[in-house]
């Protein structure tokens, strides 16, 4: 395994949850235009392992580096360049679809109310915009979640389980979005149980218990 | 194009404020357990308004710390059950100005609402209105220095089902000598006595914790992500 310079690298991965051994050595790369499929059977560490990447969770062992370095010391950098969509949608009920984007795509980077409705528009839930998120149904607030991805314009995707709740429609218009983040250079990791039909090469890890 | 610190904490700050004026019911909780508190005690003890007078401050300080504590349960707690607070931790803002700005729009919407309701709570009890800025001043910086302390067991207690009496036991006995010197500023100023040195003592407190207490919430939060 050559080193990619330029993306994400996990190396030999170890973590404890209390007596439980969750990863076990885990390791991976993700380059800059890969796609990196994960999937395994329930409880064998998938959200633990990406929790780990996003730097959420520190490793009892191993080593989690971006371009070249290990996350923890270019961590403003490294968020900046990552989008993170956790298992929960994670909207605020009482604000807008468009609200939410605003809040948290707006900590981010600059961004104007026409682009996130534009990435409202492209996930397919423009017309949800200016309603509060508790009326919306999962799986449009599934698609919410992914607009903010969208919007977040970062080269890193860090996906848990994004197609739960979502139609047939919605699962294809996530994996062409996924298709033209890669072609256009990013890089995603997608957790997930279904499979994912993709046109370009998809390189898949599988954890076991 | 980036985000500046700045820019994050006045993003949060309103987000904070949009959503408590989104649910008014727990913007006005506080407030009036507060007015509803203070109410209670001239039935409960005897009318004489110069017994009254003597208690008022007390009176008034416990009002207001029990009543921002009952609002300091949620300040992480919703975020970090919607999942929105690991959005927040990996916005590349760090954690720490995230904490300030929550920490911040929270004193206003509770501490500093109950310092703006004071002066009526403050009539029924009989202080007289020439110690009115003495008593808000010092209630002022109570509650912000409340605020912080109350962020700290926030964060503790974040990930607990039943948090909200642990908090209690964790931010109540650090909030005596608040009620300490809280009472002491505004009955010296009832009495006609400087209360310069009880307000120097807040205001260093209310210093001592806006500069630590930051950090001291994030690494709680930073413990309860993992």
């Amino acid at each position: 395994m050559n080193t990619p310079v330029d993306g994400l690298r996990v190396e030999k991965v170890h973590v404890w949850r209390g007596d439980r051994h969750v990863l076990k050595g885990v390791s991976l790369t993700l380059a800059s235009g890969q796609l990196l499929h994960v999937s395994g059977p329930n409880g064998t560490g998938k959200t633990t392992l990406l929790r780990v990447i996003c730097g959420l969770l520190r490793p009892e062992q191993g080593s989690v580096s971006w371009r070249g370095h290990p996350i923890s010391s270019v961590r403003g950098e490294y968020q900046a360049a990552l989008a993170y969509a956790s298992h929960e949608p994670a909207l605020k009920g009482d604000l807008t679809a468009l609200e939410n984007l605003r809040f948290a795509v707006g900590l981010k980077r600059r961004v104007s109310p026409g682009e996130l409705r534009a990435s409202l528009e492209q996930t397919g839930v423009a017309a949800c915009a200016d309603l509060p998120a508790r009326v919306l149904s999962a799986g449009q607030r599934r698609r919410v979640a992914m607009a903010r991805v969208l919007a977040m314009n970062a080269p890193l995707w860090l996906l848990d389980e994004p197609f739960t709740n979502l139609d047939a429609a919605g699962t294809g218009v996530l994996t062409s979005l996924l298709q033209s983040h890669t072609e256009g250079g990013g890089s995603a990791l997608v957790v997930a149980h279904q499979e994912l039909v993709m046109a370009r090469d998809m390189r898949r890890l599988e954890l076991t218990a | 194009m980036s985000v500046g610190p700045c820019e994050a904490f006045a993003l949060v700050v309103r987000r904070e404020l949009r959503l408590s004026f989104r649910r008014p019911d727990q913007l006005l909780q506080p407030l009036v357990f507060f007015l509803i508190v203070t109410t209670l005690f001239p039935l409960g003890l005897s009318l004489q308004l110069s017994l009254l007078r003597d208690m008022a401050p007390g009176v008034l300080w416990v009002a207001a710390l029990l009543s921002s504590l009952l609002s300091l349960d949620s300040l992480f707690k919703s975020d970090a059950d919607d999942g929105t607070l690991e959005q927040l931790a990996l916005c590349g803002q760090g954690l720490t100005v995230i904490v300030v700005a929550k920490t911040f729009a929270h004193w206003l919407v509770t501490g500093l609402a109950l310092v703006l309701v004071s002066p009526v709570v403050a009539t029924a009890l009989g202080i007289p209105g020439s110690v009115f800025a003495t008593m808000m001043l010092s209630l002022g910086l109570g509650t912000l220095t409340l605020s912080w302390l109350g962020a700290i067991g926030a964060g503790l207690t974040v990930g607990l089902k039943r948090g909200n009496v642990l908090l209690s036991l964790i931010v109540l006995p650090l909030a005596m000598p608040l009620l300490i010197f809280g009472a002491a500023a505004t009955d010296r100023a009832i009495s006609g006595v400087s209360a310069a040195g009880a307000l120097y003592f807040l205001a260093a407190l209310c210093v001592f914790t806006c500069t630590l207490a930051p950090f001291a919430a994030t690494a709680a939060l930073h413990i309860t992500l993992e």
